[in-house]
């Protein structure tokens, strides 16, 4: 006897995605899983704009890390309201474990919730974690053939932060090369050049992530 | 280790399909996969089987239908499989755009057999 199932295989890790997504939608805290290569700059980008947010505005991190709490403790350093997951070898956070980091920390209501993903261009793109959206941190010294060779990952991001752009020269990093390939997988997704130094750039960012945040 | 953890999500949806109809084995699952979806068929093969053993879809055929990247030239239209490293139109040499992802990754049935009497 022959069934049809069509059913995906991570159905269940999708159904309990968009029941964390509904609980904190319902609080009004904007999901922000926050994606890139090991050392592209993530836990920078996610410090330049924590910086800049209004005193109104709420903000917690959750950060994910194969191994170390390395990230965190810079970020608690800081005064930033940051939460470890480490995965133990995991190469990707999935819903399940921001349910239960979820049930250990306090998400203020209207927050902004900034999940670090495990640094990885492939499998972090497959799972859903409950966010509003995606974006993914590259920098010019990974290479500008990253859309090329890791398309999925940009096609499932709505914006591509650009990091490490003084470096472009040094490495060779041809951008038009890099937004060519973006312009293929990504088209409707703005590239936001930003230096995690000095914090050049986050503030486009910041108000970009607003507007989506504020539009119905 | 990614394909051993989707094996069993594999292995544990048919089980659970094979128990609500009453059947006895599974005797074959098909899935679909897209090329960027991240998994390689021959490890599937290998990690479903693995975590199938002992249970009603040891032995189970596996047919995986293979889905590739999808573009679409913005040229002259035309729609291709990516081939190679390339978004570009194998054609008119136009930027392609992607038309379908790939990244299929789902169970689309299995055989069952029935409990003999």
């Amino acid at each position: 006897m022959k069934v049809e199932l069509k059913r995906a295989i991570y159905e269940e890790n999708d159904r309990l995605a968009a029941a964390i997504h509904e609980g904190l939608s319902a609080r009004g805290v904007f999901v922000v899983n926050v994606l890139g290569s090991p050392g592209a700059g993530k836990t920078s980008v996610i410090t330049r704009l924590a910086e800049i947010l209004d005193v109104s505005e709420k903000l917690a991190v959750i950060e994910g890390d194969v191994a170390s709490d390395i990230d965190t403790r810079a970020l608690r350093a800081l005064g930033i309201d940051a939460w470890q997951i480490e995965t133990g070898g995991d190469c990707h956070l999935n819903a399940p474990m921001i349910k239960a980091v979820l049930g250990r920390m306090e998400v203020a209501d209207g927050s902004w919730l900034f999940i670090e993903n495990i640094g990885n261009l492939i499998c972090p793109a497959e799972f859903v974690i409950g966010e509003d959206l995606k974006i993914v941190v590259a920098s010019a010294a990974e290479g500008s053939d990253k859309p090329y060779k890791y398309p999925m990952i940009f096609a499932k991001s709505a914006a591509v932060v650009l990091t490490k752009g003084d470096l472009a020269q040094a490495v060779g990093f041809d951008e038009g090369f890099f937004r060519a390939g973006l312009a293929s997988v990504a088209p409707k997704a703005p590239v936001f050049p930003l230096n995690g130094r000095t914090g050049e750039g986050a503030q486009d960012l910041l108000s970009w992530l607003r507007e989506i945040r504020s539009s119905p | 280790m990614h394909e051993a953890s989707a094996a069993e999500a594999i292995v544990r949806m048919v089980t659970v399909e094979a128990a609500a109809h009453n059947a006895a084995r599974i005797s074959r699952i098909s899935l679909v996969l897209g090329e960027t979806a991240g998994y390689m068929r021959e490890s599937l093969e290998f990690f479903v089987a693995a975590a199938a053993r002992g249970g009603p879809a040891e032995g189970a055929a596996l047919d995986i239908r293979y889905v590739r990247m999808r573009l679409r030239c913005g040229s002259c239209g035309l729609e291709y499989d990516r081939a190679g490293f390339t978004f570009d139109c194998p054609s008119c040499g136009a930027r392609g755009m992607l038309a379908g992802a790939g990244n299929e990754f789902y169970v689309d049935s299995v055989e069952l057999e029935e409990a003999s009497a």
